[in-house]
């Protein structure tokens, strides 16, 4: 089942390189809802209750280098491939309603980018894991390079020089990344046969001061990847110019990687170093909360506002993680998906907005509610979603997040509750600049406040629905994501002297707090 | 007195015999006019049977010629490495302008000559075969480096190669006195053991011995700050020619690297090893680093080869069988990477006006799939993006390297690698992307007609099955062996094992 979910897209993929230019997009678009049907019946047959591994595929890939082909699906990712999944279909179907230049191509490497994608989600190696993390930004850096927007007349730069900037940043994560993981592994298997399975790095842990410069490592992939405060300086180029198509998935799916490896990976393999550098994540994570948002107040292109405030959402995501409480995590896993389901639908307004109005400038924008009264309602719902109102599954996810982050770090939470009003400020702002108060300077210009198509709304109408459906039973999630998160932050959680308690638990203890015995319980 | 007749296994040294005979006999076919045309035929059955003969041989290791020779799986590795790519050469050179200046038959015996002298040199367990054979190698490229005969800097780039590769040489010559002074044997075996009889541990006179062998060494396989000719070089050099020298001289080389540092320098490791470390960081700085705006494609692959030197140089240092495994396998990565490379060079230069300029290779991603492809593979390959061989190589290497204690070594590799981004991602964003400001429209060459290469010699070339078919065949291997490694990881374990088993 894992593998068939993995190699789907890449199999259609293939096909569609020898089929003719009209036809090619409809196979993706096939190959992707293929996938999604795929990662639903997976969704469908999961046990809920378990923390344990499901659908595991585990064989020798270089047995040499101690490399399996070991994949799997529970909690913490399972609704990460879910989404992958969706977002895809709705990304390729967009792009399968429009002419596109060089399409075998183009559908070619969407369709490589979501095995990419999956494969990190799916990936329970960590070699194989750090292989499709880089893997997944080389379709992307041809989709964004090639098939981008220069902004040389904007005074920006060219498509390809953004993605270089992007590739470059990106890229020098993830081979730090690549060296940490191999340290890992070799100083894991102390002088043993080499092995880069997660299942058996997280019984051989690694020395304190061994995790502290791996950790260091690690998180500036994962930190680059979302991007956060400070390493987010490819973002705004790299938005400008991508296709919007591939910028739906990309915004959606891959800054969602970043997050999920901290849970995957550096949360149960570097433990002492987590709880050693959580506050320096947390004030990261902060940062990126106000600069992201400050940013999105101020921004006019509508992709940038989109852009920043994505760079707050995920420094929420962040706090939720370094919470290091099953609370944080729990909302941190609602929200990563209930962002992605809110900033992909955002993407394709963005579009839509831009093939009527002709400019992504929300001040030349407005007035669209009038004659696109569904579009408008739609984006309502996902503006709506976007601020976290009371009701939608965001709230949920943010109310969880700061509810760990108070038994936490109470500080942090009064910062971080900031956050939560400027969000409400950005996104209304973006709905309001772009479907009601048409400025005057563009009163009578010839702005197309056409109707939502068919075809479009096809595209649209389920994210929303998902958006929706998530508000109405976030349980859903919760549900099952709750065993494998608890799990992964037991291994971490400490008081007010996290180091101390762990050093003095039994493994017994350990696994009454997996199994939620009060924390009084448990001291030594 | 009696004569004892040595035993000689002619089985064992029957790749350098077919390999000689092959030498002759296509120089010979040169004399007789209707055998004039089958000189690439018979080279590559000359290849062909050499590289029989040496898979007949696997996994059975053999000290040929009174220690002179040691045929194991590290040896033949590297000779099928190298007989590979000449196979490749000998293609690429089908309608080259210079086999036609030089002569056909000529030509290609010199190159059967390089590669006797590569599979030589990589059995070498002696100084002195190891000097013969490093010669052997060598002159034969000085002369085909120049096989350009009309071109200013074909001629300059032999030259420049015959006077630092002599200085090479002679540097290495003169370290292997000193050696050879220390413990009175020109063995590998022999010197391991002379240094302990003779209590000559950090002994100066061992210490100056080594430092200039692999001085001379590091000239051979262009390591920083021995590089300098190596641009210049590659460059002028017929372009077949500089695949071949870009991937087997460097493939012989560092076989003998492994060999007599490993080896026969074993007990010294603590005295080079920090020495060799640091010219591997080095190289991998000055090789990256100046690979950023060269223009011209055959530069860029020169500064390239010097940072990839560095880091295969990293194989060498932790002196292990996995560094040594990890150090086979990159070669071999490094071979398909830069042979679909040079392919798409070799076909530009005959299309295009503009030589092996990055100019030649714009648009061609719309225009011409099947060449853009091969390309595009061999520099995210370079830049060890996952997916291909060249991912698993540094994989393998800095898992190597931090097995044998050189973290920090392997944390050069990857600050290497993302300098490197910055140039092999322009060469993939030429051909795929818009250009970044409008050139004028079909850049001429300075004066039409001014030298050979203004008119192109073949606007199809790049169709021609013996240029698309080595690109795509060293693209699809680069591929292949990224998806599915265990081949060639146990072809390369193999390797490791024969040397440290």
């Amino acid at each position: 089942m894992s593998s068939a979910i993995l190699w789907a897209p890449l199999a259609f993929g293939l096909i569609g390189l020898f089929l003719p230019n009209r036809a090619v997009g409809w196979w993706a678009t096939l190959g992707t809802v293929v996938t999604l049907g795929l990662a639903i019946a997976a969704a469908l047959g999961f046990d809920s209750g378990s923390s344990a591994l499901q659908y595991a595929v585990d064989e020798p890939w270089i047995s040499g280098l101690g490399v399996d082909y070991s994949l799997g699906i529970d909690g913490l990712n399972l609704f990460l491939i879910l989404l992958t999944a969706v977002l895809w279909v709705g990304g390729v179907a967009f792009a399968a309603f429009r002419e596109q230049e060089r399409p075998k191509t183009f559908y070619f490497l969407m369709l490589v980018a979501e095995t990419a994608t999956l494969g990190a989600f799916l990936a329970q190696d960590l070699l194989l894991f750090v292989l499709f993390f880089d893997l997944m930004l080389v379709p992307f850096y041809f989709l964004f390079g090639a098939w981008g927007h220069d902004r040389t007349a904007e005074g920006g730069p060219t498509a390809s020089a953004a993605t270089l900037k992007m590739i470059v940043y990106t890229l020098i994560g993830s081979l730090l990344m690549l060296v940490a993981a191999i340290a890992t592994a070799v100083l894991a298997a102390d002088g043993g046969h080499i092995s880069f399975s997660l299942a058996y790095l997280n019984e051989h842990g690694l020395g304190h001061g061994s995790q502290q410069w791996i950790f260091w490592f690690f998180a500036t992939a994962f930190l680059v990847k979302m991007p956060a405060f400070l390493l987010h300086g490819w973002m705004p180029d790299a938005y400008r110019a991508a296709p919007l198509p591939a910028l739906v998935v990309f915004s959606g799916v891959l800054a969602k990687v970043g997050a999920y490896g901290f849970l995957r990976v550096v949360l149960p393999l570097f433990p002492d170093a987590t709880v050693e550098f959580q506050e320096v994540i947390l004030l990261i994570a902060l940062a990126s909360i106000l600069y992201g948002s400050v940013m999105a107040f101020t921004q006019t292109n509508v992709r940038l506002i989109a852009g920043y405030s994505s760079v707050a959402q995920l420094g929420f995501i962040t706090a939720g993680i370094f919470a290091l409480r099953a609370d944080g995590s729990d909302g941190a896993v609602l929200q990563m998906v209930n962002h992605g389901l809110v900033v992909a639908p955002t993407f394709v307004i963005v579009a839509l907005l831009l093939e009527r109005t002709g400019t992504e400038d929300i001040r030349e924008m407005g007035g669209m509610a009038l004659r696109a009264p569904v579009l408008a309602a739609l984006f309502l719902i996902v503006a709506l979603a976007t601020l976290a109102m009371p009701g939608s599954a965001n709230f949920v996810g943010e109310f969880y997040i700061l509810n760990g982050l108070f038994q936490a770090k109470i500080v942090f939470a009064f910062v971080a509750i900031s956050g939560v009003a400027m969000s409400a400020y950005y996104a209304l702002r973006l709905y309001q600049g772009t479907m009601h108060n048409r400025p005057p300077s563009v009163q009578n210009q010839g702005l197309l406040s056409r109707e939502i198509g068919v075809r479009d709304a096809l595209v649209l109408v389920p994210l929303v629905l998902c958006i929706v459906g998530l508000a109405l039973y976030p349980q859903l999630i919760l549900e099952r994501t709750a065993p494998k998160v608890q799990q992964t932050v037991a291994r971490v959680q400490g008081g007010e002297t996290p180091e101390a308690k762990l050093a003095g638990m039994s493994k017994k203890e350990l696994e009454k707090l997996v199994t939620g015995v009060p924390d009084a319980g448990v001291r030594p | 007195m009696n004569f004892n007749e040595p035993h000689i296994d002619y089985a064992g040294i029957s790749p350098l015999i077919a390999l000689t005979v092959g030498v002759c006999v296509v120089l010979l076919s040169a004399v007789f006019k209707p055998l004039r045309r089958t000189a690439p035929l018979l080279t590559m059955v000359t290849l062909g049977a050499a590289a029989g003969l040496l898979i007949w041989q696997w996994d059975d290791p053999k000290t040929l010629i009174t220690g002179a020779l040691r045929l194991d799986d590290l040896a033949i590795s590297i000779s099928l490495i190298s007989i590979l790519t000449a196979a490749f050469c000998v293609l690429l050179s089908i309608r080259e302008r210079a086999t036609e200046e030089a002569g056909s038959g000529e030509y290609h015996a010199l190159l059967l000559g390089s590669v006797l002298g590569m599979t030589m040199l990589a059995q070498a367990t002696n100084l002195v075969t190891f000097f013969v054979a490093l010669e052997t190698l060598s002159i034969p490229l000085y002369i085909l480096c120049a096989t350009n005969l009309r071109r200013e800097g074909s001629l300059e780039s032999g030259l420049k190669y015959l006077i630092v590769g002599s200085i090479g040489s002679a540097t290495l010559l003169y370290g292997m006195a000193f050696l050879y002074g220390g413990t009175g044997s020109t063995d590998f075996a022999g010197i391991a053991e002379g240094i302990a009889r003779n209590g000559l541990d950090g002994d100066p006179l061992i210490l100056i011995g080594i430092a200039m062998a692999a001085v001379g060494l590091a000239f051979k396989t262009s390591i920083a700050p021995f590089h300098q000719w190596t641009p210049d070089v590659y460059q002028g050099a017929p372009t077949p020619i500089t695949s071949f020298m870009a991937v087997a001289t460097k493939a012989a080389a560092f076989a003998v690297f492994l060999r007599f540092f490993d080896v026969a320098l074993g007990s010294q490791l603590d005295s080079w090893q920090p020495a060799l470390a640091a010219l591997a960081a080095i190289s991998i700085l000055v090789g990256n680093v100046g690979a950023l705006g060269q223009d011209s494609l055959k530069r860029l692959l020169g500064y390239s080869g010097i940072a990839q030197a560095g880091y295969m140089l990293g194989g060498v240092v932790v002196a292990t069988e996995s560094g040594t495994s990890s150090l086979v396998f990159y070669l071999a990565a490094y071979a398909f990477m830069n042979l679909a490379a040079f392919s798409v060079i070799v076909a530009r230069e005959r299309e295009t006006v503009f030589g092996d300029d990055i100019r030649g290779v714009r648009g061609l991603g719309a225009e011409r799939p099947l060449l853009a492809w091969p390309l595009t593979i061999s520099m995210l390959a370079l830049a060890g993006l996952p997916a291909t061989a060249g991912f698993i190589g540094k994989l393998y290497l800095i898992e190597a390297l931090v097995e044998g204690d050189y973290t920090w070594l392997a944390v050069f590799i990857a600050v290497g690698t993302m300098i490197s981004l910055a140039y092999y991602l322009r060469v993939v964003a030429a051909m795929w992307m818009r250009p970044e400001t409008e050139a004028a429209p079909g850049a001429q060459p300075v004066i039409a007609g001014a030298s050979p290469e203004a008119d192109p010699v073949d606007p199809e070339a790049g169709k021609r099955w013996y240029i698309a078919g080595p690109a795509l065949l060293a693209a699809a291997a680069t591929v292949f062996f990224g998806v599915i490694p265990q081949p060639l990881v146990d072809f390369a374990e193999h390797a490791g094992r024969s040397l440290f088993g």
